[in-house]
């Protein structure tokens, strides 16, 4: 396989593009998978041409990756059959996919982070020397997969020290080294910011001129209205229809995958009167990160009644741990917190949470629930104390109040008793956002509380957050998303490496000054 | 000289002392980085102390005794094996059981041997080497020592320059990554394990056939649980393993050297030093470990690949 390298490279170059020709590279027919509880993928059709870029467009547990992992010898299918460069296929391993042509970017990504980028390139690959470590043949060969396809990462590396779109970047690089025919990327952008989701498109479609196919996940239209070819939509594990990008439009594909119109805009009404009492005060407060360095150096903010205030800025730039200082999970080196008139600053988190401060993490599976146990233990995560008759869980009012919840919040499971862990992630954000909200907090601190979820869900969720502020309450939201954070908050504050940089009131907030300081720029003024 | 002989004769002490512990150490260091936790390691040394003593016994040969040792580790690993990797049972669970397994079972079979004298590895010279300063202590050791010595580069080569070596660090660390680049994680676990358990019950062949030159019921005494502790002190690396292997050993050397003083102080007390340094180097290393790169990250996890979370 080794050696097929450069000669594919090359006469990627001469054929050139495909797109006209239209030869199928991939047929996937009738392909069935059943999880206990799911049917993930119902009788799903796919077919991919050589040299298109394909968008597989779909709400949150439509059935994208179950599709792609099936496809990638990950999971074996219960019914269907696939048919990959004119062969019928069967993958019993990852392996199998491997050494047909298959390369696959997972969605969580697939690396092992004490290693170097150049190990986890590597990984499993017989170079010249095998079994040793051909570093040298190996780094030539990256570099010039490198510089065709605008890649660049540092081979030297350690994962663990990447941000996520340089992860991203190796992942590419690990599958484009195996001389892949067709490219699989699970929802890519959901973790880039706007820059970033710019050069993945640019080297996607450098990888279509070459001749190699992409198949692109998403759930956001936009994305894939713009870099796609064609688009495949699939709804509950079902194919809805395979389009031409070029005749369709956002409406008619979120109509197509949500299955009935929705509302692309959600804005949140001014509030009234600007004075509203506070409810949380952060006071200079300083704390460090998990390695032990400074992470916030000084943070003053206020948080008022009624009011969502957006916390703007790149991820890894303090707010996981302002998250954790607010919720209690994190010690604070210096200052205070003041919730209520109340000096909370050294209550621990069960304190905090009886006073009314409740969260949705940025690490939802992590941190914001216990995967094992079922949805309904979940739901009374944080209160399961009510939830006793003396002294043993009350299992029926449990179950009567986990139904509830899952019939307010449109949670999708099969039963209140299965696993959390089984539900999808626009689910699983649903039941967290459920817990949080049903118990009646003074506060949210939402973080991150859309990535990853598909327009439904987004639509959703932000209602959600809107409504809750306007009964009076307080919202912190942390988001990298930009237009989220202009669309939703009252005040905006923008963050960079653990100060507070600036703050806006929404109508004198524009996207250029917060951009400029979000990447620790000054405004002149 | 006294302080000279004493030092040269517990330096040479501490190696052939150490070695039984070095060799089931680097084998549950070849184990625990591909993510399976072998606490069982004190009934496959006992095995493998039993079985080497039984067949150089019978066999007149210790050679064929150390080869023995071997397997029996090889064949109480393969138990555990198609337990944790097979048949994904709990790591913990299946460990304690070989404890008790190749505890009892040698004591049962066992019975016989107490108080036998079997054929022992005599130690070798090497060359002139052995009289030089010290170099009795050095230099004066049955091959087994040496053995022991040279596996160190070659496994730290084997895990750190070769493909063979990247696999298994991936299969400890992510099993996930690993499978989706094709790499066998079961098989890859399955073989570690079974290296594991060959080398700890080398280790316990040598403990009965050069080091205490007896059997006894539970000989080990303990020391598969010290080489639990080893693995952690040496941060699953092959080249730092050695340094507690010769220090452990040294250790329990020294409790009986010291008796042999007459320090006036008991028996009992003199027998724990090296579990107390033990406890020491556990309670050292987790305070370590916080900031640096320490154990496998899926150790004691099973792999289940349409399993989420
Ligand atoms: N390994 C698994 N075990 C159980 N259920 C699963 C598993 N993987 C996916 N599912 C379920 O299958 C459905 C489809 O999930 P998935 O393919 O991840 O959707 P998508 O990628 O479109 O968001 C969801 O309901 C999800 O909960
Ligand atoms: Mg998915």
């Amino acid at each position: 396989m080794g050696v097929e390298l450069t000669s594919n490279l090359d006469s990627g170059n001469k054929t050139g593009n495909n797109k006209t020709e239209s030869k199928k590279i991939l047929e996937m027919r009738g392909i069935t998978k059943i999880f206990p509880g799911v049917i993930a993928n119902d009788g799903v059709d796919l077919e991919v041409n050589v040299g298109e870029i394909h968008g597989l467009l779909g709400e949150n547990g439509a059935g994208k990756t179950t599709l792609m992992s099936i496809l990638y010898g990950l999971y074996r299918p219960d019914g269907g059959e696939i048919i990959f460069d004119r062969e019928k296929v069967e993958f019993h391993s990852p392996g199998d996919a491997i050494r047909a042509g298959i390369g696959m970017v997972h969605q969580h990504f697939m690396l092992v982070s004490k290693m170097t980028a150049l190990n986890n390139i590597l990984l499993g690959y017989r170079t010249p020397k095998d079994p040793l470590m051909d570093y040298e043949w190996a780094r030539k060969r990256i570099e010039k997969l490198s510089k065709t396809y605008g890649i660049e990462v540092d081979f030297d590396e350690q994962i663990i020290n990447m941000s996520v779109g340089e992860q991203q970047r190796v992942e590419i690089l690990k599958a484009l080294f195996r001389d892949v025919k067709l490219l699989i990327l699970d929802e890519p952008t959901s973790v880039l910011t706007p820059i970033e989701t710019e050069r993945l498109f640019k080297a996607l479609r450098r990888m279509s001129e070459e001749g190699l196919t992409v198949i692109f996940i998403t759930h956001k239209l936009r994305e894939a209205l713009e870099v796609t070819d064609r688009i495949t939509v699939l709804r509950r594990g079902k194919n809805v229809g395979t389009l031409i990008t070029k005749d369709t439009n956002e409406r008619d594909l979120a109509r197509l995958m949500v299955g009935r119109e929705v509302e692309m805009i959600i804005e949140k009404k001014r509030k009234e009167s600007k004075e509203g009492k506070a409810v949380l005060r952060i006071e200079a407060v300083h704390a460090r990160n998990d390695r032990g360095l400074p992470a916030l150096k000084g943070i003053n903010l206020i948080v008022k009644q009624g009011e969502i205030l957006g916390l703007a800025g790149v991820s890894g730039n303090g707010q996981k741990e302002l998250e954790e200082v607010i919720v209690g999970t994190r010690k604070i080196e210096k200052g205070r917190l003041i919730f209520n008139g109340e000096d909370i600053t050294d209550y621990g988190v069960a304190r905090r949470v009886a006073l009314g401060i409740s969260c949705i993490p940025e690490d939802r599976i992590e941190t914001g629930m216990a995967p094992s146990l079922t949805v309904e233990e979940n739901l009374i995560l944080r209160d399961y104390v009510k939830f006793t008759k003396n002294g043993f869980m009350d299992f029926e009012v449990i179950e009567k109040h986990a139904e509830k919840l899952i019939d307010e919040f449109g949670i999708r499971t099969p039963s209140p008793k299965v696993a959390a862990r089984t539900l999808s992630g626009g689910n699983i954000q649903r039941l967290i956002i459920a817990r949080e909200l049903s118990r009646n907090p003074l506060l949210l601190v939402a973080s991150q509380p859309t990535r990853g979820l598909d327009v439904a869900g987004i639509e959703y969720v932000r209602k959600r957050l809107i409504s809750f502020a306007e009964e009076g309450k307080a919202v912190l939201l942390i988001s990298e998303d930009l237009e989220e954070i202009m669309q939703l908050s009252d005040r905006i504050v923008v963050i960079y490496e653990g100060e507070i940089r600036g703050v806006f009131e929404r109508e004198e907030a524009d996207l250029e000054k917060i951009g400029i300081l979000m990447s620790g720029g000054a405004l002149e003024n | 000289m006294i302080e000279a002989e004493f030092l040269a004769s517990l330096i040479a002490a501490s190696m052939r002392a150490g070695t039984p512990l070095l060799f089931a150490t680097l084998g549950e260091i070849v184990a625990e980085r591909s993510g399976v936790l072998n606490l069982g390691l004190e009934g496959v040394m006992v095995s493998g102390a039993m079985t080497g003593f039984y067949v150089s016994l019978v066999t007149g040969n210790p050679w064929l005794g150390v080869l023995a040792g071997g397997i029996a580790g090889l064949l109480l690993a393969l138990i555990h094996a198609f337990f944790t990797v097979t048949l994904k049972v709990d790591q913990a669970v299946t460990g304690l059981m070989l404890v008790l397994l190749g505890l009892g079972l040698t004591g049962f079979l066992g019975r016989d041997l107490v108080g036998q004298v079997a054929t022992y590895i005599q130690p070798v010279n090497i060359l002139f080497l052995s009289s030089l300063p010290y170099g009795n202590a050095i230099f004066n050791h049955d091959p087994v020592v040496y053995v022991g010595i040279l596996l160190v580069p070659l496994l730290w080569f084997l895990m750190n320059k070769t493909r063979y070596g990247m696999e298994l660090f991936a299969v400890g660390e992510n099993p996930e990554a690993a499978d989706t680049m094709g790499i066998p994680v079961d098989r890859v676990r399955f073989l570690a394990v079974l290296i594991g358990g060959f080398l700890a019950g080398i280790g316990g062949a040598h403990l009965s056939l050069a080091y205490a030159k007896v059997w006894t019921d539970g000989l080990t005494a303990g020391r598969g649980w010290i080489c639990l502790a080893l693995v952690i002190f040496s941060g699953w690396m092959p080249q730092r393993a050695i340094f507690g292997a010769y220090l452990f050993g040294g250790l329990d050397v020294l409790s009986f050297k010291l008796q042999a003083v007459g320090l006036g102080v008991s028996y009992h007390f003199m027998r724990m030093i090296p579990y107390i340094f033990t406890i020491l180097v556990l309670l050292f290393s987790v305070i370590r470990e916080r900031e640096k790169f320490g154990a496998p990250s899926a150790l004691g996890k099973p792999y289940i690949r349409e399993q989420k979370f």
